[in-house]
């Protein structure tokens, strides 16, 4: 059964959806995904959906699922490249993703997710200096 | 017994010159049509009705295509020479009444008869005229759904301000259709320019009702879902007051009064700002000679 390879680079992981997804591939990709992010410690996690030309309403939610787990496990989601078609499919499926950060392509997302995790270094160290 | 066709055939000359005299007589529009080529057309017209009418009396049978395909090349270079729909049609109907006195002259022909031919020839004209009204009208329609998705492409620009920072200056009243054009050219142009930010300004918007905030609100929820910035400018003071009214909620989006202003907030998110140019060679002189 084919997967979702998932990257790692340096304290991110680097997904990109390459191949229509179907509902089998959605689940296994959210289950490797916790795994990696728990066993490498993972800050953020880039979701690049550039070739993703088809969605539907079970996609939408499961990326949305993805996001929320992440954040559950300490790690910003952040989702790139997303097609003008497949956006005008979500927000006419109502599916407006609320909770998830999105960019224009896999660089600027890149940025956006170093900005995060640097921002949330400093909040940490200020926090550890005030005890 | 002579039917209407045969006795057309015998006097085609008589009636063609009955045909043009009548046309010259009520609608004649010398103005836009060479009385050669109203001849040319009345002549072929007069020659297909008649070899069709031969086989069959009604004018949507077989017999009858080569007519219709006439009436429909004569409908639409009418259309293009300016002519209305019912001058079109009147140039069917002058027809009946030199087809008519030829068969009143024809001679030996019984009273019962001439009626039954005169309704005949009468119903199959009309049936032509008809076809050539609804054939002059269905051009026209054709032409104003051409202008129509003209306009709707012209009517939605996207403009680039600056790099990464894209315009859609909105004119005119948004229904579904062409907020779909909206969202579509936008998000396109988001990708093509690779634009993290883009201002939908609505200063040429006459109204916003629900729908159009709705349609609205969809074409910015999808520019962030493709990682874009949506902010919404040119909001009259009017309509502010209807959106409130109307209890439409715009708390995720946006807004300034002007599309200037949605402008300078773009500049300050992209870390640029505007200074005088004047003032800044100033400052850089008195350095140097300090």
């Amino acid at each position: 059964m084919d997967r979702i390879p998932i990257l790692k680079m340096g304290d991110c992981l680097l997904v990109t959806i390459q191949v229509d997804m179907h509902d089998q591939l959605a689940v296994s990709l959210q289950e490797d995904l916790t795994d990696q992010i728990a066993k490498h410690a993972a800050r953020g996690v880039l979701i690049d959906i550039s070739s993703l030309e088809i969605v539907d309403s079970f996609i939408g939610r499961m990326l949305a699922n993805i996001a929320a787990m992440s954040r559950v496990l300490d790690a910003q989601t952040v989702l790139t490249g997303m097609q003008p078609a497949v956006a005008i499919t979500l927000v006419e499926l109502g599916m407006t993703l609320p909770g998830i950060r999105t960019a224009l392509n896999v660089e600027r997302g890149m940025e956006l997710l170093r900005g995060y995790i640097q921002k949330d270094d400093e909040l940490q160290e200020n926090d550890g200096s005030e005890e | 017994m002579s039917s209407f066709h045969e006795v057309i055939r015998k006097n085609e000359s008589s009636i063609l010159a009955g045909w043009l005299a009548e046309m010259a007589s009520s609608n004649r529009r010398s103005d836009l049509m060479s009385d050669a080529e109203l001849r040319q057309q009345a002549t072929e017209l007069l020659r297909l009705v008649t070899n069709a009418a031969e086989t069959s009396t009604d004018p949507m049978s077989e017999a009858f295509s080569s007519t219709r395909d006439y009436l429909k090349d004569i409908a639409k270079s009418r259309m293009e020479q300016g002519f209305s729909p019912a001058e079109t049609a009147l140039f069917i109907l002058s027809l009946k009444q030199p087809v008519f006195n030829a068969l009143r002259d024809t001679a030996g022909i019984s009273p019962t008869k001439l009626v039954t031919e005169i309704l005949t020839a009468g119903t199959v004209l009309d049936r032509l005229a008809v076809e050539t009204v609804n054939n002059a009208v269905e051009f026209r329609d054709l032409v104003i759904s051409r202008q129509q998705e003209e306009m709707l492409e012209l009517s939605t620009p996207v403009v680039k301000l600056w790099e990464g920072v894209l315009a859609l200056p909105l004119i005119g009243t948004l229904d579904s259709a062409r907020t779909q054009v909206v969202m579509e050219s936008l998000l396109s142009a988001i990708v093509e320019t690779n634009s993290q930010i883009a201002i939908i300004d609505i200063t040429g918007v006459p109204t916003v009702d629900t729908l159009v905030a709705q349609h609205l609100i969809k074409t910015i929820t999808a520019a962030r879902l493709m990682g874009a910035d949506c902010y919404l400018s040119g909001i009259r003071p009017a309509i502010a007051q209807t959106i409130v009214h109307l209890g439409i909620d715009l708390v995720d989006v946006q807004t300034k009064a002007k599309l200037a202003d949605a402008f300078a907030l773009a500049l300050t998110r992209l870390g640029k700002t505007v200074v005088n140019a004047k003032q800044v060679a100033k400052s850089t002189n008195k350095r140097e000679e300090a």
